[in-house]
């Protein structure tokens, strides 16, 4: 509380820079915990309502939801392939039932995007490199640590309450996805105090080596 | 929003169900812009964020509680000192960040947990959790701040990942609301943590 003095004449050149006071309050409320902010939400937010994040997708909240839609669609697709592998019996019943939860959330995105008087995107053709239960967990891994990671990224970027809570909804789900996968490999299920937020173009490189078009 | 069915129907109820908490319908249906908030909305920001606080100071006190018990050793008390370590973390960033919004931070309350035996403390373990992250997703779309929000909900799919695990390890399903999950407003959420607040 008595250091409000000595913050303010930062406060004031970060104004300039035009970051917001928040922004540099909050970056300086978790900076021990060094997680947070790996990008500043306010200059990207007037970039990203102006373009679109999916080629086809539309700006603003249906960008956004096709953007969501992208990477359902190739969790789903994934879940679905994985159904051919042998895996073992606690990780093929996680398999069917998370492929069901993204299955679901493509068909809840669509219906959202229509109602909103937009197009949802195509599902892209996706390959994956699995062949066993080890590749399965790994790639099941980083698709759900990356959803985590994008929603997370797109939240703020949001203009509808109503898409917000939703979207808030369906990220939970890949985060109890992402956790549940991580202990069947013994990886830490929370590797961090704060996940991180990944920019729509993070998402797309860490997701472009599966989509084949 | 109406007449969907299945899957889409369960998503058009977590639409309909947002927004309860919005008393005083300043912001109506869309949410805050790139950084400029009014006075009004930040102080119901920072209502929000103690709010946080408080639930994080009882998570906290209740891992630290269960560490000092001596019941879990080996993997389990890896897991719990990790999470026990993250909500530290929480507490940390939220008051700080009430602290600078210019607000007073909520006390830390002075807490009581059924400590019994390794199985009855993993089930509350779950239980706080599971409550944690429908109360900070019943927030999400209340905070007007955009900074704000993405610090929350990088903590909320935190408090869904020790949730989901706390799950798995009590032999409950990870995801039990299914492919959606369900918010809890501060109403819903208080009642429920009120057993463990001593003052």
């Amino acid at each position: 509380m008595s250091d409000v003095k000595t913050t303010a004449p930062e406060l004031a050149a970060a104004e300039i820079e035009e970051i917001s006071r928040s922004a540099f309050i909050l970056k300086g409320a978790l900076a021990t915990g060094a997680v947070y902010g790996t990008w500043a939400v306010s200059p990207f937010v007037r970039q990203a309502l102006a373009q679109e994040l999916i080629p086809g997708g539309g700006e603003g909240d249906v960008g956004i939801l096709n953007f969501a839609l992208t990477l359902e669609y190739l969790e789903a697709t994934f879940y679905e392939r994985a159904m051919k592998l042998s895996l073992s019996g606690d990780v093929m019943q996680l398999a069917e039932l998370f492929g069901k939860h993204e299955s679901e959330h493509v068909a809840a995105l669509k219906k959202t995007i229509n109602d909103l008087g937009g197009k949802p995107v195509p599902a892209p053709k996706v390959a994956f490199p699995m062949k066993n239960e080890a590749q399965f967990l790994k790639l099941a891994q980083t698709l759900e640590d990356t959803g985590v990671g994008a929603y997370n990224g797109a939240a703020p970027l949001i203009q509808s309450k109503e898409v917000l809570a939703a979207a808030g909804s369906i990220v939970q789900i890949e985060a109890r996805h992402a956790a549940a996968i991580r202990l069947q490999t013994g990886a830490n299920p929370a590797p961090a105090a704060f996940d991180e937020a990944l920019k729509p173009d993070a998402v797309l490189d860490a997701v472009k080596p599966f989509v084949k078009g | 929003m109406g007449g969907g069915v299945g899957a889409a129907s369960a998503f058009g109820l977590v639409l309909a169900a947002c927004g309860g908490d919005d008393e005083d319908g300043a912001a109506g249906t869309t949410t805050g812009g790139g950084g400029a908030t009014t006075a009004e909305e930040q102080s119901r920001d920072i209502e929000i964020v103690n709010y946080a606080l408080t639930l994080e100071y009882l998570e906290a006190a209740f891992y630290a509680k269960v560490i000092d018990s001596g019941l879990f050793k080996g993997s389990q008390l890896n897991l719990i000192k990790i999470i026990g370590d993250h909500e530290a973390q929480h507490v940390e960033a939220l008051a700080g960040t009430v602290q600078k919004l210019g607000g007073t931070p909520a006390k830390k309350p002075k807490t009581k947990f059924p400590l019994k035996n390794a199985a009855s403390v993993l089930a509350l373990a779950a239980t706080v959790e599971n409550l944690g992250a429908a109360a900070y997703l019943g927030q999400a779309s209340r905070i007007m701040d955009k900074e704000i929000l993405a610090a929350a909900i990088s903590i909320h799919s935190v408090e869904a990942r020790h949730a989901s695990a706390l799950n798995v390890l009590t032999g409950k399903s990870p995801t039990p609301d299914g492919a959606f999950a369900k918010p809890a407003s501060m109403d819903e959420v208080l009642p429920q943590v009120q057993p463990f607040i001593v003052s």
